[in-house]
């Protein structure tokens, strides 16, 4: 993953001083430049500079999957990543997932289904589930997924796959069930959409 | 099995057919979920002032003692730092009745991760960096943090948790216990468990011309604007508490926390608006846990099965900060036939976190261990346990003699039973094998009172055909506006989406917190009664609305302070599967079913998720779920999430909520009973029934951790 999706032309970060370095996050498609202590977390930058408070801060050390963004395409806790290490990334957050008014299937799903009570896990579920999605159709195999699934190939996101894959998207409210239909029904229409195809 | 339909198409019984279905009752999609699932709800840390400072707590890291010596002037010389507070020169504040909140005030120690100082800051990473800066020298007194049931400081303190005396006794139980034929006396422990909603603790704090805003999460700012006022020695219309959306509490946000007062302190020191939200590994010390129980319970029965004795014995810890008793054996109050009983309690003040409220206190861990020993007189007797708790179901609550409003234990139990498949059960233990898997099934019963709280709220009507309610009620994830917004609509006669619903700000009229499983009863009463008000004026009035509307204010100070002559209880059944591997004695759950009757339902949707919520934190408490104190540096072992286990998915595969139409007229104007705590209430019993059932290992310390399981396989 190391350098994926980097923009062949992007420096790297521009030390200010000792502590800060300027530097570019592109957010939803948008670019960013902004000049960031070491210290700051991708999350903090979100939360703290863009105004983008959508990923949550439920543990601060990658052990709740609440601040789950996307960068470049695959989900990550943005709690555990150093922002001046990703000096042109791409980052997706929840804010990013609606098309305008129309949300994301997930979204969609998540709301129908009622997988959601006090809300704060929820844009980490969401986005973890957007990866899952993603990493299944890659052929990324689980700690359950059998042994005779062909290697690299597309893995189906049965309810088992789906438990073992957002395990890491803790949620206290125990809403747990009903995400994993959120995100089965939603597996299912694109399994069902790549079939028909 | 059973292939009843699921409950959202079961609950229309409750509701006439027709396109103008009656709103109470309706699986309504709840109104925020758009908001939380776009990430556009914004939490007590999502309000950035302009000119917001930050700030880092600093804990203190000794179990008892004083400051002799706070150095901050190394954290003082760190570029961007604004201030340090410490004893020393916070703003000082008037005592409350919650000396928890009496923060920064003197130089003592009463327990490791007591807050001394606070550090702020132009930024998180400086006001971290500052916290760490801050040097302290202790003078330690020797600390003491180990329950044991045999303390030399416990005492039987007056009244527990819940306002409940600590000590019932009824007949002779000694006599009855030494005569019964069939007895039981097993010792159960609950260990020190955390709440750990998702959202950390968290508040912005702002003053502006002597007024004080804050965005606190909380679970009802109506409590938290009077402790702000008398702590800070202002009126109430001097403070404004904003609680618009809460990221869960399970009662740790149920009163105050300290980093509310922290912020307005800070924010008051330094003229800066303030944002503080507690680092995770520091929740555990300071926003209260649940306390650890050692509990004792005798049964002494016939060889049919009926109870003549029962003894509830409960020994547990609080601070030397202020007295809180888990109400442990209370709910053998009420539960079961007992001509002869003794419920009692003992607490000791030991150098240990202030407890408090977790999810069903009392009831949680009083019936993991009366439901255990009910299961053991089942197996003893050779009676099912299903079987054996509807011999003990008594005609009016055994304690008081009360009549109970409602009570369909029995249903909840025979109706669980049918759809979890309970029968054919062969009642042996450890005799089915699944390669090397051992598989059983448990029960357990659940119970809740119905508490209710005074509540004010306003209903108004626009002149342009809306509806407005205003009531400080918080949503701590529970579903709160869709709900309100369905009894005002019921009320009213109207449609649903023509009534908007404003909550969470202490500005609104003052309401119950949303704890006690007494939110949805106590709020929508009084709106209720506001809305019927309303109505009311609008039946009387003739010709068009005024410009400015039409408002009706009610509160229900009067009906909540009346005692009822009814014993006011939600009841339910938990039937477990567990598979419990024999090689490495992992126990886990295969399926959990609760069985409720709590009055009418009012949101089917979402109050299933509160139960299946519910069961899942028990599911917790009985495997996974565990801290304890560190005798040596008397702080807990468990602080965050890597070390203190709460479900994950993978844990969770089958779980289940059902419930029973239960018509009970003594409750209020919705019929309903609270439903956020009971799904809590039982389900340890029901899977550690179940662990016994698959293996024959009757374990009673929780949770039932492989290390605990392993010694008994062969």
């Amino acid at each position: 993953m190391a350098g994926g999706g980097r923009p062949r032309d992007a420096g790297a970060p521009h030390p200010v001083n000792g502590r800060r370095s300027a530097l570019t996050l592109t957010v939803n498609g948008t670019p960013h430049t902004l000049t960031l202590d070491h210290r700051t977390t991708v999350l903090d930058v979100l939360r703290e500079h863009l105004g983008l408070t959508g990923a949550k801060k439920g543990c601060d050390h990658g052990q709740c999957g609440a601040c789950t963004v996307l960068v470049d395409g695959r989900r990550a806790n943005s709690c555990l990543l150093l922002a001046v290490a990703h000096d042109g990334r791409q980052l997706t957050t929840i804010e990013g997932l609606a098309d305008g008014e129309r949300l994301h299937p997930l979204q969609e799903a998540f709301v129908e289904h009622d997988a959601l009570q006090c809300g704060y896990c929820t844009p980490g579920q969401i986005c973890s589930a957007v990866g899952v999605l993603t990493e299944a159709a890659d052929g990324h195999p689980s700690h359950v997924t059998p042994d005779t699934a062909g290697s690299g190939a597309p893995v189906a996101l049965t309810a088992d796959e789906i438990r073992e894959r957002m395990s890491g998207n803790l949620c206290r409210c125990g809403a747990y069930p009903r995400i994993v239909d959120a995100v089965e029904a939603v597996a299912g229409t694109a399994a069902a959409g790549v079939a028909g195809a | 099995m059973s292939h009843d339909p699921p409950p959202e198409q079961q609950t229309p019984r409750l509701m006439p057919p027709g396109p103008l279905a009656h709103p109470l009752g309706a699986p309504l999609v709840r109104r925020d979920a758009r908001d939380k699932a776009t990430g556009s709800a914004r939490y007590a840390a999502e309000h950035t002032p302009p000119g917001c400072a930050y700030a880092w707590p600093v804990p203190a890291t000794v179990a008892r003692g004083r400051i002799t010596e706070l150095d901050i002037g190394g954290a003082l010389a760190l570029p961007g730092v604004i201030a340090v507070l410490t004893h020393e020169n916070a703003p000082r504040l008037a005592s409350t009745d919650d000396p928890t909140l009496a923060l920064l005030q003197e130089d003592r120690v009463p327990h490791r991760g007591w807050y001394i100082a606070l550090a702020v800051a132009e930024t998180l990473e400086v006001a971290r960096d500052a916290a760490d800066a801050v040097h302290v020298t202790y003078a330690t007194d020797g600390h003491d943090v180990q329950l044991t049931a045999d303390h030399p400081g416990l005492y039987v303190p007056e009244r527990v948790n819940g306002d409940f005396p600590a000590v019932r006794e009824r007949g002779d139980f000694d006599a009855a216990f030494a005569a019964a034929p069939a007895t039981v006396d097993a010792t159960y422990t609950v260990p020190p468990l955390h709440n750990h909603p998702m959202e950390p603790h968290a508040a912005t704090a702002r003053w502006s011309n002597g007024h004080l805003t804050v965005h606190d999460s909380s679970q009802g700012a109506t409590k938290v604007r009077e402790d702000l006022a008398a702590l800070f020695k202002l009126g109430t219309d001097e403070i404004t508490v904003i609680s618009e959306h809460v990221g869960g509490g399970f009662g740790s946000k149920g009163t105050p926390r300290p980093q509310v007062v922290l912020a307005a302190m800070a924010a008051r020191h330094t003229g800066r608006p303030v944002k503080l939200a507690l680092p995770r590994r520091q929740l555990p010390a300071v926003v209260g846990h649940r306390a650890p129980t050692v509990q004792r319970v005798r049964i002494g029965a016939g060889r049919d099965g009926v109870i003549t004795a029962l003894a509830h014995e409960s020994v547990t810890h609080t601070s030397t900060v202020t007295e809180f008793v888990e109400q442990a054996a209370v709910p053998a109050r009420v539960m079961y036939t007992s001509p002869n009983s003794r419920t009692a309690h003992r607490v000791v003040a030991l150098d240990v976190p202030t407890p408090s409220w977790m999810r069903a206190p009392g009831e949680a861990p009083g019936m993991y261990a009366l439901e255990s020993a009910v299961d053991e007189l089942a197996a003893l007797l050779d009676i099912d346990p299903v079987e054996l708790r509807i011999r003990n179901d008594p005609a009016t609550e055994p304690d008081s003699g009360r009549p109970f409003s409602s009570r369909h234990l029995a249903d909840c139990l025979r109706e669980g039973a049918e759809r979890f498949g309970w029968q054919p059960r062969d009642p042996r233990p450890a005799v089915r094998r699944h390669g090397d898997l051992l598989l059983g099934t448990g029960v357990a019963a659940a119970t809740y009172p119905v508490y209710i709280g005074a509540t004010q709220a306003e209903a108004h009507a626009a002149a342009d055909g809306g509806y407005r309610i205003r009531v400080n009620a918080t949503d701590i994830g529970t579903g709160a506006r869709t709900v309100l917004a369905q009894i005002a609509a019921a009320a009213l006669g109207v449609p649903e989406d023509r009534v908007r619903v404003d909550i969470g700000s202490s500005d609104l009229p003052p309401a119950m917190l949303a704890g006690g499983s007494a939110g949805t009863a106590s709020w929508g009463w009084a709106v209720h009664k506001a809305c019927t008000a309303l109505l009311a004026r609008l039946r009387d009035r003739e010709g068009p609305l005024p410009a400015e509307g039409i408002t009706a204010t009610e509160d229900t100070r009067l009906e909540t302070a009346e005692r009822s002559p009814y014993s006011r209880h939600a009841f339910g059944a938990v039937f477990a599967e567990v598979q419990a591997d024999s090689r490495t004695g992992e126990i886990r759950v295969r399926r959990l079913l609760g069985q409720y009757a709590a009055g009418r339902i009012l949101n089917p949707r979402t109050a299933r998720s509160q139960f299946i919520g519910g069961l899942t934190m028990g599911l917790g408490m009985a495997l996974t779920e565990g801290s304890s104190l560190d005798p040596a540096f008397g702080d807990f072992t468990a602080c965050d999430l890597a070390s203190y286990h709460v479900p994950a998915h993978a844990d969770v595969p089958s779980v289940e909520a059902y419930w029973l139409d239960e018509e009970d007229p003594h409750l209020n104007p919705m019929g309903s009973k609270g439903i956020g705590e009971i799904g809590i209430v039982g389900t340890a019993a029901a899977i550690g029934n179940a662990v016994w059932h698959a293996t024959g290992a009757r374990l009673r310390d929780l949770p039932l951790t492989p290390d605990r399981l392993l010694p008994h396989l062969a």
